[in-house]
C-alpha cells in the first residue's frame, strides 16, 4: 500500500505544481489585445436584433446561432433520465 | 417515506403556486430577460420537489406515475426536433429561424422595448425545452425517493 | 496580482476536488469531488467572458455603443451545467446499487472478493 500511496502523492504534486504555475501566467482577466480580440462575439452582439429578433444575446446564441449544441445537450439529458428510470425498475416489483 | 406535519403542508399549499408562476414567467420571457428553458425548468422542478418532501412519496406516487412523466418528456423532445425541422420544410437549411419577419406567429423584430411578440421560433423552443427539463428532473427525484422507501421496508 | 484572483479560485476548486477523488475512501466523497471539479470548470468558462467595464449582453432600451460581455462562453457554461446534473444523477444511482449489493461504501473493500482465495 505504501508504494501505491507514494505514487498517488507524486502524481498529485505534479499536477498541483502545473496548475498553480499556470494560474499566474495567464493574461489579465478582462483585457483583450490585438491578437485575441473577439470578432465573432462582436458580430453576434451587433447583429442579434436584426437577424434573430430577440433582445437577449445569450438566448439567441443558445437557440439560434448554436442550436445544434442545444440539441446534443437535450439528448444527453434525455439519456440520463432514461438510464436512471431503467436502473430503478427492477426494485419496483 | 411519510409526509411531514400539518404546518408544513399548509405552508407548501401557499408557496407552491407562487414558485410555479415564477418558473413559468422565467420560461416564457426567455428572449427578453435573462432566463430561458433550462433555468425556468429547474425552478419549477424545485417547486415540485418541495411537494414531494412535504407530502411524502407514498401520496405522490399515487397521483403521478413515472409513465406520465416519461410521456411528457418525450413530448417536449419531439416538439424541439419538430421546430428544428421547420426550416427544412419551408425550403431553407436545418434550424433556420423562419418565423422572423413573417406574419404567421411571433414575427416582429425587437428594438429593446420588451415586446413579447418577437423572436420567431425561440419562444416555442423555450416551451418545449422547459417541459422536457421539468419532467426529466422531477422523474429523477421521484424514482430515487421510491428507492429509499423500499430500503426501509426490507 | 489582483487580476488573477478568479484563476486562483479556479485552481483551488480543481485541486480540492482532485484531492477528494484520490485520497478519500468513501464513495459519496468521491462524487462530491467530481462535482467540485465541474464547478471549477464552469467558473473558468465564465471568467473568460468578461470585458473591461461591461454589462450583461441584453438590450433593454434604445442606447447603442455599450460594451457588452461575450455571449458565447455563457452558452457553453449552460450546456456544461446541465451535463453535470445528468452525470451526478447517474453516479448517485450507481452508488445506491453498490450499497444494496455489498452493504458497504468503502472503495477499497468492493472489488476484493475474488482475491481472498
Amino acid at each position: 500500500m505504501s508504494l501505491r500511496n507514494s505514487v498517488a502523492v507524486i502524481f498529485f504534486l505534479l499536477i498541483a505544481i502545473f496548475f498553480v504555475f499556470s494560474a499566474f501566467i495567464t493574461h489579465p482577466f478582462g483585457e483583450f489585445n490585438n491578437e485575441n480580440s473577439p470578432e465573432m462575439d462582436q458580430y453576434i452582439i451587433d447583429n442579434t436584433q436584426n437577424e434573430t429578433g430577440a433582445d437577449n444575446g445569450v438566448t439567441s446564441v443558445v437557440f439560434d446561432y448554436r442550436g445544434f449544441d442545444t440539441l446534443g445537450e437535450a439528448t444527453v439529458l434525455f439519456t440520463a433520465v432514461a438510464g436512471v428510470i431503467i436502473l430503478f425498475r427492477r426494485l419496483k416489483k | 417515506m411519510s409526509g411531514m406535519s400539518r404546518i408544513v403542508k399548509t405552508v407548501t399549499n401557499i408557496t407552491f403556486p407562487l414558485v410555479l408562476i415564477y418558473g413559468l414567467y422565467v420560461i416564457a420571457h426567455g428572449h427578453l430577460t435573462p432566463g430561458g428553458g433550462f433555468q425556468g425548468g429547474a425552478v419549477v422542478a424545485s417547486g415540485l420537489a418541495m411537494i414531494l418532501v412535504a407530502y411524502g412519496s407514498v401520496w405522490t406516487m399515487k397521483k403521478i406515475n413515472e409513465k406520465h412523466l416519461s410521456a411528457l418528456e418525450s413530448l417536449g423532445a419531439l416538439g424541439f426536433i419538430g421546430l428544428a425541422f421547420l426550416g427544412l420544410i419551408f425550403g431553407t437549411w436545418f434550424f433556420n429561424n423562419y418565423l422572423v419577419g413573417n406574419e404567421i406567429l411571433f414575427g416582429e423584430i425587437g428594438r429593446g422595448a420588451a415586446n413579447i411578440y418577437t423572436a420567431g421560433v425561440i419562444p416555442l423552443m423555450n416551451f418545449a425545452v422547459g417541459l422536457k427539463v421539468i419532467a426529466g428532473l422531477f422523474a429523477i427525484v421521484l424514482v430515487m425517493a421510491y428507492a429509499t422507501r423500499l430500503k426501509e421496508g426490507k | 496580482m489582483i487580476y488573477q484572483i478568479p484563476y486562483i479560485a479556479v485552481v483551488a476548486l480543481i485541486l480540492i476536488g482532485l484531492y477528494a477523488i484520490i485520497f478519500r475512501r468513501n464513495l459519496i466523497k468521491m462524487v462530491i469531488g467530481i462535482t467540485l471539479i465541474e464547478s471549477g470548470v464552469n467558473l473558468f468558462l465564465i471568467t473568460l467572458a468578461f470585458q473591461k467595464d461591461s454589462t450583461a449582453p441584453i438590450y433593454h432600451g434604445s442606447e447603442t455603443g455599450l460594451t457588452m460581455s461575450l455571449p458565447v462562453p455563457h452558452a457553453l457554461t449552460l450546456t456544461s451545467i446541465v451535463i453535470g446534473v445528468a452525470v451526478t444523477a447517474l453516479m448517485l444511482t450507481l452508488v445506491i446499487h453498490i450499497y444494496k449489493h455489498y452493504q458497504t461504501l468503502d472503495a477499497r473493500k468492493i472489488g476484493m472478493e475474488g482475491d481472498e482465495e
